[in-house]
């Protein structure tokens, strides 16, 4: 599958767009449903944290390009905002009770369990955060 | 997302259809907190339906155990199961909240 890249506005009111670009980028690719599942979680934590962090002072972009990376599919989130790298984020307690559970921290969880490999790079004033999915063998369970 | 609630005997049902996620979980919250407000504080969520579910998904949830819990309600969740269940799964959620195999079974166990 060639690159193929598309700019939106970074609000989370785009969230269904991005979604279905990456969707029928998956469905070109022929990824199998529990991994595209996966991969449409960890694009949803990356694009609304860059919606909700990226610019604090104003508006800006998120680029998302969905590439092949051998037999695995590759997602890349770019963002000229601030220099952030969400993967240095701690990971949350899973199991701290309901009530003393602080909000948030899990969307960084699901980036990185989702993903078989995500790594992030600062690049020309761009943050990129770059996920790598490997299709289940068949029989794994979704 | 759709949020349909119906009130039986024992507590609200409350079947969620679609997405819960960063766009649809706001608009979950305000509706369960009128429910919450309005007296229904025994509430079973009906996730059949529901297809997929995200980090923000899972705060609306998070948020409606809090109200809950403060007014001396009872909150119990039916039908996880596919992807949500995964979700579920992978954040420890699923061992924090009551689990039930089907709506009839949740309302058995609030009556």
């Amino acid at each position: 599958m060639k690159p193929d890249t598309r700019c939106y506005a970074a609000r989370v009111d785009n969230l269904d767009a991005v979604t279905r670009f990456v969707g029928t980028c998956a469905d070109r690719f022929g990824l199998d449903d529990g991994t595209r599942f996966r991969l449409l979680l960890a694009l949803e934590e990356a694009f609304v944290n860059v919606c909700r962090y990226a610019y604090p002072e104003g508006t800006g972009t998120a680029e998302v390009t969905c590439e092949s990376d051998g037999d695995a599919f590759a997602l890349a989130i770019a963002d000229r905002g601030r220099p952030f790298d969400v993967l240095s984020l701690p990971e949350p307690d899973t199991r701290a009770d309901v009530i003393l559970r602080p909000v948030g921290g899990l969307g960084v969880h699901f980036i990185r369990t989702c993903a078989s490999s995500a790594s992030y790079r600062r690049d020309d004033g761009r943050n990129i955060l770059r996920m790598v999915f490997r299709p289940a063998e068949s029989g794994d369970q979704p | 997302m759709e949020f349909q609630a119906r009130r039986e005997a024992a507590a609200v049902v409350v079947a969620l259809v679609g997405r819960l996620d960063a766009v649809t979980a706001p608009v979950y919250e305000t509706r369960m907190h009128e429910l919450i407000d309005g007296g229904d504080v025994r509430v079973v969520i009906d996730f059949e339906r529901l297809d997929y579910i995200s980090s923000a998904g899972l705060r609306g949830l998070l948020v409606t155990a809090k109200q809950l819990k403060a007014k001396g309600g009872q909150l119990r969740f039916a039908n996880i199961q596919g992807g949500v269940r995964a979700v579920f799964d992978m954040s420890g959620f699923g061992s924090m909240f009551q689990l039930d195999e089907s709506v009839a079974s949740a309302l058995t166990a609030l009556s």
